[in-house]
């Protein structure tokens, strides 16, 4: 077991090194020269070179990538066009963005799961019918289109009662204003749970219909127990992958909501980083979210290889 | 409507369990069981015999107060006994909370598959430990483990702790049966129910689960109910039967009288399309081959003694009648320097460590028919695919008419690849479900790029004739099609570029029986009109006489016996044989 | 009696060899259509397509203005819907601003359906190092979100209408392939591939004419999910102002113009976000249904 969780380790590991070869690419292609982006026009010769000297353009580009990867080890993300450091512009917004990311999952997957389950249990009947076609339009709407319909309703024209936007002044902690959080995370629940429904559901409906769950209701085994021992286990694995690839979702969601928000977190962050061109901070941003997706990814299959006596078992011999 | 089973088999006290008028229908409203009846005694087994799609599965869950998504019950009851009172109770008329006391306790059930219905993230030992809580078999838990010991050592496995905490996954086939039937037997059940137990299982496993249930239901007065579709296994374990088609019993009785006295008229269709090792049953129209037409000449024919010394001359009684007159023409440069079409030498295979061919040495004369026997793991298919040059991952060699052929089918010649043709084991497999009939079968054809369309269609149109398919199959697809009819295709794609030699892989196992013996009659009579050489690969002994010459027997690579099919069977060279022989159920 | 004729009856008859039946292409779309809710999302996709297309032809007509043009100052009540943010006409913008993001959303989606599709089948059909080094490749462009690739090709290449395009149907393409290699791999193990493989049938032959016409299925399912997914990821870039640029009119850009002033003068963004609704919604809703008669699922109601 501990050999198969090792490989996929590996693989994580050979992944990301992959996608940060490609970020640290992409900003070659960029055409124009970071130096003179950072000066402006007016600059003399003597002073870009200097800069460029200072930022080690002049040095290969290979060594340059191993310097940048090097820093992202020790926490130094580069300088952003602003001359700021990359990583001191974004430590406080990677908490606010925790903040909302944390919230919306501790909601959105333990609600998902048992409405999910509900529904598989109830099949064919009303319950299931309205939580399916509910999941079914949500999962199609486009996370502004969702975020827009809250704030139509809860703050502008028909109840006033939420924030539109993200009120608190610059250097005040996002949580301080608790209210402000409610409408980007409702937007975020609403985005993520309807697939975490719907997987859950099919999920548990192969389970409920296999060969082992009819055994058991033919052995006589009470229903609950036919669910909680002989169903639920089965339907972990294939949640936990959803899952994942839900919250690594919202590391990409979020961008929108903050956007519309105008919560000062990294989608914003991002955003505005894209607009100016500031490439330091995309290639930092990109690597953070990256980063997410494969820890969040290595530990549901973590989840499928101990659910699975059988992948338990194999390496293990 | 259909006879009534409890009337003619048991006397009213005697039963434990009665079916009467059960009849059950889809949510659509389709009857799939029209009023059905049966009852069952103690220590006796009743097996309901029918053929995919009768509705005895439907009818044995029923027993159990259970019926699958998509179907409900529509009418008559199933009374049980009362187990500490007199009078009995209608376990359809129950709720479901007294249903589930019943399952599992009076009433037990063997699934057709155990590896699909034993939880695969549970230990077996915890499984049935499970059944005996869930009914408060025992008092203490330490009595309930003393049980689970006892019912593992009575379906004949090893009890030790070790043992129990096993995972489905690491038990084989037939041991995951054996723990499937350790826990339908945990709390001492009054009814078995048994769904198909041995489907799946090689006859010699097959034996010993069989003989587990017998011995069970002898020992404590158990009743089973046996659902099959394998007439040869009803023989061996039943003793009462009732025989379904499409949801009615048609005939039901003592063992004996049915398989031997047959009344109804589909009982005896069905018996007389069971083969018999005997060959003494003539399943289809024609002739069995093997006593009538040896086309192994005895005076041309040497090339037996060398792949099987020691084996006489086949018997004398062999005229030269059967010898196959289509090939005559062909013979000359159609064979080697040995007599032999197609030989196969030294072939080996191994995938790691694992051995899967080793040394196979093999050879057909023309318009001969051999039977490759072998269960599952020997080998057989992987042989029949190298042959075919479906895996050209083997060692050795395959030579047709004395040239050594490559070994992938890419790489052979457009004439080699035509004169080799191979049937796939599942007609539900070897056909696109998006190609019509004809434009699956004129695939060689056009591979072979020498035909116009119009010849093509009417070359087509020749080969399902051949097949008995009129040219009305030609714009269907698979799916409108019945395994038999979609078999009858696939053999028709391999004989339209007239192959001499044809490679059956187990061609009739997906099949029911009936239709099983159509295709052998099929298959026996293309033989003779077209003299092609058949190689016929199977797991079904039984088929031996009624389709081939000659027998050769692969066990784990090897091949144990080959020779004549008559001698093979009379008098087996290698134990493996012998006990596979022993093993065969017969009626 | 009726045993009797059921006795007659051949056994290759019976209800299970003929239930037995395999889907063939015109059930599929049947099957699909059978659902009320297929005919729901046809008429939700059908009103939004219909308004892309002929809006932008109606235009100047219905309206007296361009999609660009001033029709007066910022957030009146002028005309139908009254004026956006640069005192355009919103009806104009509106009914100009649906055709480039179907168009946008119809390019992206079919390169990746191309790609994924093809990476899929050869990835399944070859196995192999192949194999590895397709779905490897995979799973590196998985690792980046959608938006978060699309937003670091925008800095690199700048926000024009073929990086879009190109940039969402490259990250469509390795979830394409996932679902397409699993599918074909499935129908490669059956014995018609293995029968094609004997005949020597060219390789591409076998892909295109034994694989493909088997996995319509999951790939109709798969194109109706990318579009919807195509439609909200253009619209989401151009609501954060990186899709299409102004002064060009679109329904994601409209409601980035327009949201300031959600209060003053609601429809320049309620029009386009009802657009995007719908539109989305119904195209998911057809393929629900086209998952459901892909699964021949009968779904009891």
């Amino acid at each position: 077991m501990l050999k198969l969780i090792t490989r996929r380790l590996l693989i994580s590991l050979v992944i990301l090194f992959i996608i940060s070869v490609l970020v640290f690419v992409a900003t070659l292609l960029l055409p124009g020269d970071p130096a003179r982006a950072m000066l402006g026009q007016q600059a003399t010769p003597e002073r870009l070179e200097a800069l460029r000297e200072q930022m080690g353009l002049n040095e290969p580009a290979w060594l340059r990538y191993f310097s940048w990867l090097g820093g992202l080890f020790v926490g130094d993300f580069g300088a952003s066009v602003t001359g700021a450091s990359v990583g001191e512009l974004l430590g406080e917004r990677i908490s606010a963005s925790l903040v909302l990311m944390v919230a919306a999952a501790v909601i959105a997957i333990p609600v998902g799961i048992i409405v999910g389950a509900y529904s598989a249990l109830r099949r064919g009947k009303a319950g299931d019918h309205t939580a399916s076609a509910i999941s079914l339009v949500l999962a199609a709407l486009p996370e502004f289109v969702i975020g827009i319909v809250l704030i139509t309703v809860f703050s502008t024209t028909v109840f006033r009662i939420l924030p539109a936007v993200t009120m608190s002044p610059p250097g005040q902690e996002v949580w301080e204003y608790p209210a402000q959080l409610i409408l980007p995370v409702l937007t975020l629940v609403l985005v993520v749970m309807p697939y975490i429904i719907r997987m859950m559901r099919a999920t548990m409906v192969e389970v409920l219909d296999s060969g082992y769950v009819e055994m058991a209701r033919l052995k006589g085994v009470p229903e609950r127990q036919v669910i909680t021992r002989h169903a639920v286990p089965h339907a972990l694995a294939p949640v936990a992958q959803v899952v994942a690839i839900q919250l690594a979702w919202l590391a990409g969601g979020i961008v929108v909501v903050e956007f519309l928000f105008r919560y000062p977190g990294i989608g914003q962050a991002l955003v505005d980083a894209v607009a100016n061109r500031d490439v330091q901070v995309v290639q930092a941003l990109s690597m953070l979210i990256a980063a997410l997706y494969i820890v969040v990814n290595l530990l549901a299959d973590i989840v499928g290889i101990l659910t699975n006596p059988k992948l338990r078992t194999e390496s293990a011999s | 409507m259909s006879i009534q089973a409890a009337e003619t088999t048991t006397t009213a006290a005697g039963y434990v369990l009665q079916a009467e008028n059960l009849a059950v229908a889809t949510l659509g409203g389709k009857e799939i069981l029209h009023g059905i009846s049966f009852a069952l005694t103690p220590g006796r087994v009743l097996a309901l015999v029918g053929e995919s799609g009768s509705g005895k599965t439907t009818a044995g869950l029923a027993c159990l107060g259970h019926f699958r998504t998509g179907l409900k019950h529509t009418g008559g009851t199933i009374e049980i006994k009362n187990k500490y009172e007199e009078g009995s109770t209608d376990v359809l008329s129950l709720p479901e909370t007294g249903r589930r006391g019943l399952r599992g306790g009076s009433i037990s059930y063997v699934p057709q598959d155990p590896a699909l219905s034993l939880n695969p993230a549970m230990r077996i030992g915890d499984q049935i430990l499970e059944v005996l809580r869930v009914h408060g078999y025992g008092k203490t838990d330490a009595e309930r483990r003393e049980r689970l010991a006892g019912v593992l050592t009575d379906v004949g496995l090893a009890n030790d702790t070790a043992y129990q905490r096993r995972w489905p996954h690491q038990l084989s086939g037939g041991q995951q049966q054996r723990v499937g039937i350790a826990m339908a037997f945990a709390c001492r059940p009054e009814v078995m129910v048994l769904d198909e137990p041995t489907t799946g299982l090689d006859v010699t496993t097959q034996a010993l689960v069989l003989q587990t249930i017998h011995g069970l239901a002898e020992k404590y007065h158990v009743a089973g109910l046996y659902i099959t579709h394998d007439l040869a296994v009803v023989a061996e374990i039943a003793d009462e039967v009732a025989v379904m088609l499409s949801g009615d019993v048609v005939e039901a009785g003592d063992v004996k009288q049915v398989l031997y006295k047959p009344q109804h008229r589909y009982t005896r269709k069905l018996l007389s399309a069971v083969p018999d090792l005997a060959g003494r049953r003539r399943i289809g129209d024609v002739t069995a081959i093997t006593g009538d037409m040896p086309v192994v000449d005895p005076e041309t024919g040497k090339a037996n003694s060398s792949v099987a010394p020691g084996l006489a001359a086949p018997s004398a009684g062999g005229k030269h009648t059967a010898a196959p007159a289509a090939t005559s023409a062909a013979a000359p440069e159609g064979t080697d320097a040995d007599g032999n079409l197609l030989s196969v030498k030294d072939l080996r295979l191994a995938y790691g460590s694992n051995q899967v061919l080793d040394g196979i040495d093999l050879a057909l004369t023309e318009g001969e028919s051999m039977m490759l026997l072998g269960e599952s793991g020997s080998g057989k298919t992987t042989l029949a695919r190298c042959i075919a040059g479906l895996n050209d991952t083997f060692h050795g060699s395959v030579s047709l008419a004395g040239t050594e052929l490559a070994h992938g089918t890419r790489d052979r010649t457009a004439s080699e690849r035509h004169r080799i043709q191979y049937v796939f084991q599942s007609p539900f497999s070897s056909l696109s479900p998006r190609r019509t009939v004809a434009e699956s079968v004129e695939v060689p054809l056009l591979m072979s790029g020498k035909y116009s369309k119009a010849q093509r269609r009417t070359m087509v149109t020749e080969g399902l004739d051949q097949v008995r398919l009129g040219a009305s199959y030609l714009d269907r697809r698979p799916g409108q099609l019945s395994g038999g009819e979609r078999q009858r295709v696939a053999i028709a794609r391999a004989l339209v570029n007239a192959p001499s030699v044809l490679v059956c892989d187990e061609v009739t196992s997906a099949l029911d029986v009936s239709v099983q013996a159509s295709i052998i009659d099929l298959l026996r009579t293309l033989q003779l009109d077209t003299g092609m050489a058949m190689l016929f690969v199977t797991h079904n002994i039984a088929l031996a006489r009624h389709i081939s010459q000659r027998l050769a027997v692969l066990q784990k690579g090897q091949i144990v016996d080959l020779g004549v099919t008559g001698d093979v069977l009379e008098n087996p060279q290698h134990s493996y044989t012998q006990q596979l022989l022993a093993n065969v159920p017969s009626m | 009696m009726s045993t009797l004729e059921s006795g007659a009856r051949s056994p290759e008859e019976t209800p299970e060899a003929v239930s037995k039946e395999i889907e063939t292409p015109p059930g599929l779309f049947r099957r699909m259509m059978k659902q009320k809710q297929a005919k729901i999302g046809m008429v939700l996709t059908g009103i939004i397509v219909l308004v892309a297309v002929v809006g932008p032809l109606l235009l100047p007509w219905a309206t007296g203005y361009t999609s660009t043009e001033f029709s007066g100052r910022p957030f009146q009540p002028d005309g139908w819907f009254g004026t956006d943010n640069l005192g355009r006409d919103i009806l104009s913008r509106f009914l100009d601003g649906g055709l480039r993001l179907l168009i946008y959303a119809a390019l992206a989606t079919a390169m990746g359906m191309v790609l994924g599709a093809a990476a899929g089948m050869i990835a399944a059909y070859q196995g192999g190092w192949l194999d590895s080094v397709i779905m490897r490749g995979n799973d590196v462009l998985l690792a980046l979100p959608q938006l978060v690739f699309a937003l670091l090709a925008i800095t690199v290449l700048g926000p024009q209408g073929w990086v879009l395009v190109t940039v969402i149907g490259i990250t469509h393409a390795p979830r394409i392939a996932r679902v397409t290699r699993s599918a074909a791999a499935g129908v490669i193990t059956e014995d018609f591939v293995r029968a094609a493989e004997m005949y020597a049938v060219p390789r591409w032959k076998i892909l295109g004419k034994d694989v493909l016409p088997n996995i319509t299925g999951p790939l109709m399912v798969e194109l109706g999910l990318r579009m919807t997914y195509s439609i909200a990821a253009i619209a989401s870039l151009s609501f954060l102002g990186l899709g299409l640029q102004p002064p060009t009119a679109g329904w994601g850009l409209m409601i980035n113009e327009n949201r300031i002033a959600l209060m003053l003068q609601p429809w320049g963004v309620i029009l386009p976000v009802a657009a995007i609704a719908v539109l989305t919604v119904g195209s998911n809703l057809i393929t629900d249904a086209l998952a459901r008669a892909s699964a021949n699922v009968e779904e009891t109601k």
